[in-house]
């Protein structure tokens, strides 16, 4: 079986809680509240005001550019008003709150379960359906899908690597869309390839699936397009975007670069799975399945989870907070972050809620580094871990810059392995954040410049 | 013998040679500097802390000999004294700069803030700020994590392990501004020290409404606008929740710091002795009051 070549480690996946629990609604919140700012890009404007009455799959909230994702009503009733709310970082976030009455949806959405194989829409149509239907990466970059579906001029798609590699612990519920919507997600790969005017597509997938695996291997054939399904070795970051076109293509992305630059597109299962819903059945992206998980939760599994709906209620519907509990986690164990608060609406970007014991999630005293080399061997981007930390911890910003800080995928391989417990990634994660700042100044202050210079040319 | 006298020769006239050739060279290349540019550096404190805005002492002395005027020119470190000999060195007038001092706006100690979060990442308040809002229910305040303390070149800031906030020494902070530059949530202030060590001003920046800001910190600063009524001076104003007391037109009268239901104004000792006859006066009067209301009563 194949992997990518830099770096990586194998936690110990503990995937057993919720692995093959299958897909359960979580019921309706009396009150929903839904974020404006679900997506990386530009947030959204709202289109309601307080008293307007909306439906399920109703635009509340329109795209703020092309880099943004319309956000639709995930509930029927009376928006109660448009506020801040806290998030669960305890910092401020806009959202628009909706009185849940009943649950009746836009009169041309199609929510039976029939599968709709031919694929009507031209490409451009395709494109416009995504777009509208404000569908983002649900892997957890939350990355506007129509943009990736767009290549920038001078790159040519010349093939689609559909990652279900699902490489962070704990995490199930890919896994579970996999073998409970196989089919549509063959159609949603088929549609992603006719809008990208490509005919070869590729199944990452983990060896700890392997009814997955085996599953895809039959459903493949019923495909339009080439598809070949790609067992990977377990691996974690195989998930990373350029490990998994490295897995499976054996390309590598250049420092910097898009990972368009190898020709390859790559999409999360769950992103194919809500193109084909947006596609073939009109159906906006107004829920998503999320594992809620943790050795202690009572009723850990994969829950389908209506945006807006408290994160304590999905909680609540998995068993409620274990006594044990020291960190609540939003997303995986390995890139996700503790919450500060848990009175949080579920939005795009919740891919998992992970409770963990006090005895997993306590971070241990850090001790002096002793220049072992262990983070610098795991680290998939190949940079030096050790070294940036220290380099952050001195703020030498322009040193990081030349040791490439910004290629940091923020995967926490480094720190996870660290024998001495130092917190190399808070300090990477700082850096990255300054660092960026300063190459957006820059930029802007080129641009700047060479909008000057044109002006001075003119006169 | 023969060849001692001959390398002697060689050597003394390729000597001579290149010295005029580096002679003539230095003429033609010569760079200009203005020799007034060494004397001001020297008069400057040497600490190369940047409290003036320029890359340390040289720049600071480079930019005072450029300039037509001293005004807007000032060494925190060195004060007036400094600006004073450099004004004789160059010929001008120096501006007389007040005294100015770092600040600490923020009175959320363990016991006003309680915790609602445990952050165990690495200690640097820019981490926690890029992270969350802190590990208390206000992500306005102080993140006592000390990365003020750290830039401070000065040794004139440090924290009290009691109250987890910073604590500036006033005699040896020379308002360099450099711990406020580096505080990620703005907390540190650089304000005028006043006459006398008189100061006063509202140690909170929670612009969060009265009752969620008063929830997360017992002395938060409610915006509810009793201090700027109180205020004859008009130095006070209230905006986004938060009250702020402009420094050139207060008086350091303590009417504020006796009005303010939350303790959210702090004033230096010497206002603070104002205050408390303010507040026994203000009792006797209530007593007054209260007794005549009883005698019309009776
Ligand atoms: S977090 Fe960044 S530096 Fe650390 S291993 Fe991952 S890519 Fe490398
Ligand atoms: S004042 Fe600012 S820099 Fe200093 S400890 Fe508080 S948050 Fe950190
Ligand atoms: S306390 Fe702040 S302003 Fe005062 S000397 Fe130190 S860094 Fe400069
Ligand atoms: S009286 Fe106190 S709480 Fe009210 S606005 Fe003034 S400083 Fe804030």
């Amino acid at each position: 079986m194949r992997t990518f070549r830099i770096g990586g480690l194998h936690p110990h996946d503990n995937k057993e809680f919720s692995a093959h629990k299958a897909i359960t609604d979580v019921a309706l919140p009396t009150q929903a509240v839904v974020p404006l700012a679900q997506h990386i890009g530009a947030p959204t404007k709202p289109v309601v005001a307080k008293g307007d009455k909306v439906l399920v799959g109703q635009v509340i909230a329109e795209a703020g550019g092309f880099m943004s994702a319309n956000v639709h009503a995930p509930v029927s009733g009376t928006v109660a008003k448009v506020d801040s709310i806290v998030d669960s970082y305890g910092l401020p976030m806009p959202a628009i709150i909706i009185d849940v009455e009943g649950d009746e949806w836009l009169p041309e959405i199609d929510r039976t379960d029939n599968i709709i194989s031919t694929i009507k829409a031209e490409p451009k149509e395709i494109i416009g359906k995504i777009q509208a239907a404000g569908i983002v990466g649900l892997g957890g970059a939350c990355f506007p899908t129509h943009v990736k579906l767009s290549p920038p001029p001078g790159n040519k798609a010349e093939c689609l690597i559909i990652n279900a590699v699902e490489c962070e612990p704990f995490l199930t519920c890919d896994h579970q869309l996999m073998l409970e919507h196989g089919e549509e997600i063959i159609i949603g790969i088929d549609i992603i390839c006719k809008a990208l005017g490509i005919d070869k597509a590729y199944i990452g997938i983990e060896g700890n699936k392997p009814d997955a695996i085996a599953k895809f291997e039959e459903l493949v054939k019923k495909a339009v397009n080439h598809v070949e399904v790609v067992p990977l070795k377990l691996r974690y970051p195989q998930g990373g975007e350029k490990q998994l076109i490295d897995a499976v293509i054996r390309r590598q992305v250049p420092s910097g670069a898009l990972p368009i630059a190898t020709g390859a597109v790559v999409q999360n299962v769950a992103t194919v799975y809500a193109v084909y819903q947006a596609v073939q059945k009109n159906r906006p992206l107004v829920d998503r399945v999320m594992t809620v998980t943790g050795p202690s939760v009572s009723n850990p599994g994969n829950y389908r989870v209506r945006f807006g709906t408290s994160l304590n209620d999905v909680i609540a519907a998995a068993g409620g907070v274990p006594e044990d509990t020291g960190k609540i986690i939003c997303g995986g164990p390995m890139m996700g972050r503790a919450m500060a608060n848990t009175n949080m609406p579920a939005h795009k970007r919740t891919s998992g809620i992970l409770l963990l014991p006090e005895s997993m999630s306590t971070r241990r005293e850090p001790e002096n580094c002793m220049r072992c080399g262990k983070c610098v061997d795991v680290c998939p981007m190949g940079l030096e871990p050790y070294l940036l930390s220290k380099m952050g911890d001195m703020r030498m910003w322009d040193e990081m810059e030349q040791h490439n800080v910004m290629d940091c995928i923020e995967c926490g391989c480094c720190l996870y392995t660290c024998p001495s417990n130092r917190p190399l990634l808070d300090y990477i994660r700082m850096g990255k954040a300054t660092v960026g700042g300063i190459l957006r100044a820059r930029a802007a202050a080129a641009k700047a410049a060479a909008e000057a210079a044109k002006a001075e040319e003119k006169k | 013998m023969n060849t001692i006298v001959i390398s002697l020769i060689t050597l003394g006239v390729l000597g001579c040679l290149l010295a005029v050739i580096l002679y003539l060279v230095a003429q033609k290349f010569k760079v200009y500097e203005d020799p007034r540019i060494d004397l001001v550096e020297a008069v400057l404190p040497g600490a190369n802390c940047g409290g003036c805005g320029f890359p340390g002492c040289r720049g600071m002395a480079e930019a005072c000999v450029k300039a037509s005027s001293l005004d807007s020119l000032l060494c925190p470190v060195g004060g007036a004294a400094t600006m004073g000999q450099i004004g004789e060195i160059l010929g001008m007038a120096a501006a007389a700069g007040d005294p100015m001092v770092a600040v600490v706006r923020c009175n959320g100690t363990c016991g006003n803030r309680p915790k609602t979060t445990t952050y165990d990442g690495a200690r640097s308040c820019q981490i926690i700020h890029n992270l969350y809002g802190g590990e208390t229910g206000c992500m306005y305040g102080c993140l006592g994590c000390g990365d003020c303390v750290s830039v401070c070149k000065f040794d004139a800031i440090h924290m009290n392990p009691e109250t987890g906030l910073p604590e500036v020494d006033e005699e040896k902070c020379v308002a360099c501004g450099a711990c406020a530059k580096t505080c990620p949530k703005k907390v540190i202030e650089i304000r005028k020290k006043g006459l006398k060590d008189k100061r006063v001003f509202v140690s909170c920046i929670n612009k969060d409404k009265g009752g969620v800001a008063k929830k997360a910190c017992a002395a938060a600063c409610i915006g509810c606008g009793k201090c700027q009524k109180a205020c004859k001076f008009e130095a006070i104003t209230v905006a986004n929740n938060v009250a702020y007391i402009d420094y050139e037109k207060c008086k350091a009268c303590g009417m504020c710091v006796a009005e303010c239901p939350t303790g959210a104004i702090h004033a230096t000792e010497p206002v603070m002795a104002v205050v408390e006859k303010i507040n026994a006066k203000k009792a006797a009067e209530a007593a007054a009051a209260k007794a005549a209301a009883e005698t019309t009563q009776a």
